[in-house]
């Protein structure tokens, strides 16, 4: 079998979370430019409570193995229940304030442990902000 | 100004919050009422990354919210006051007097019932929301500003639920 680049391109990686569609929109997009959005699992946690959230996130990264979540705010409940989860989770890391342009760069960093790439994404999807216009 | 806000939210402090009401309220500080918060660092560290640095958070249990209170509606910045359940801020009702609580949002949990997209309610939270409103404070149920608060009965039959 070869370990030809794209192989592993479909293998789930990171959760991504967040208020209302923001998980479904963000990984849709990402499956509509690289075909690689099954890298992400989408999570909503609309009417659920806090201890809820956690265990719903937890129940995934056990039984997905993954250790990466991205979220959408930093203030938000998927960030505060992600980062119950990162006390007892050395090696897993969150991402707060994810964009699609963080994401991108995430599926396709394949040959890099997932929450090296998680880091590395984080710092393209803080430099992909920009403003445009005559008054920026 | 005072406390602007008397909010049930089990999420307690999150984006709805911070932004959704601190925001359109030029909030300059927000009271976290909850026992089990106020005695642990780690806790209160956790919600405190999720606030901006201008924004000020302070954590209390019950006990000492009641005490503070007075001193706090004198305060001139613009502040919320947050609990994570019903039973708290009955505590609060008795102990300091309100006027107004916003049902914020209250999840699905054992025993509850739905009753609006984000407010799901025991028996026994219903007997103390009817028990908020018998000591004299207006009970809505409104998550965003934006939103059309509910009046009590309406909450508690559900009417509004769609």
């Amino acid at each position: 079998m070869s370990d030809a680049p794209g192989e592993h391109a479909n293998v789930l990686r990171a959760i991504v979370a967040g208020h209302g569609d923001f998980a479904n929109g963000l990984v849709s997009a990402v499956q509509q430019i690289t075909g690689r959005g099954g890298q992400l699992i989408p999570i909503s946690v609309a009417a659920l409570c806090v201890e809820d959230i956690e265990n719903l996130l937890r129940g995934r990264m056990i039984d997905t193995g993954v250790r990466v979540i991205f979220t959408d705010l930093q203030a938000g409940s998927c960030t505060m229940a992600g980062r119950r989860i990162l006390r007892g989770m050395d090696e897993a890391v969150l991402i707060a304030g994810a964009n699609l342009p963080m994401l991108l760069d995430f599926v396709f960093a394949e040959g890099r442990d997932a929450p090296e790439a998680a880091r590395h994404a984080a710092e393209r999807g803080r430099l992909a902000i920009a403003a445009h216009g005559a008054g920026a | 100004m005072t406390l602007l806000l008397y909010r049930v939210d089990d999420r307690l402090l999150h984006g709805q919050v911070v932004v959704g009401w601190g925001q359109p309220l030029d909030i300059d500080f927000i009271v976290l009422v909850d026992d089990s918060v106020a005695a642990s660092d780690w806790e209160q560290e956790l919600y405190r990354m999720g606030v901006p640095p201008e924004m000020q958070v302070y954590f209390l249990s019950a006990t000492d919210a009641i005490r503070e209170i007075p001193r706090l509606r004198a305060d001139s910045r613009r502040g919320i006051l947050l609990t994570g359940d019903i039973s708290t801020m009955h505590r609060i009702v008795e102990g300091a007097g309100v006027d107004a609580v916003n049902i914020g949002g209250i999840h699905s949990g054992a025993g509850r019932v739905q009753k609006l997209r984000y407010v799901f309610l025991s028996p026994s939270e219903e007997a103390e929301l009817r028990e908020l409103a018998t000591r004299g404070a207006k009970v809505t149920a409104q998550d965003v500003p934006g939103a059309r608060p509910v009046g009590l009965d309406d909450l508690l039959t559900g009417s509004e639920l769609t």
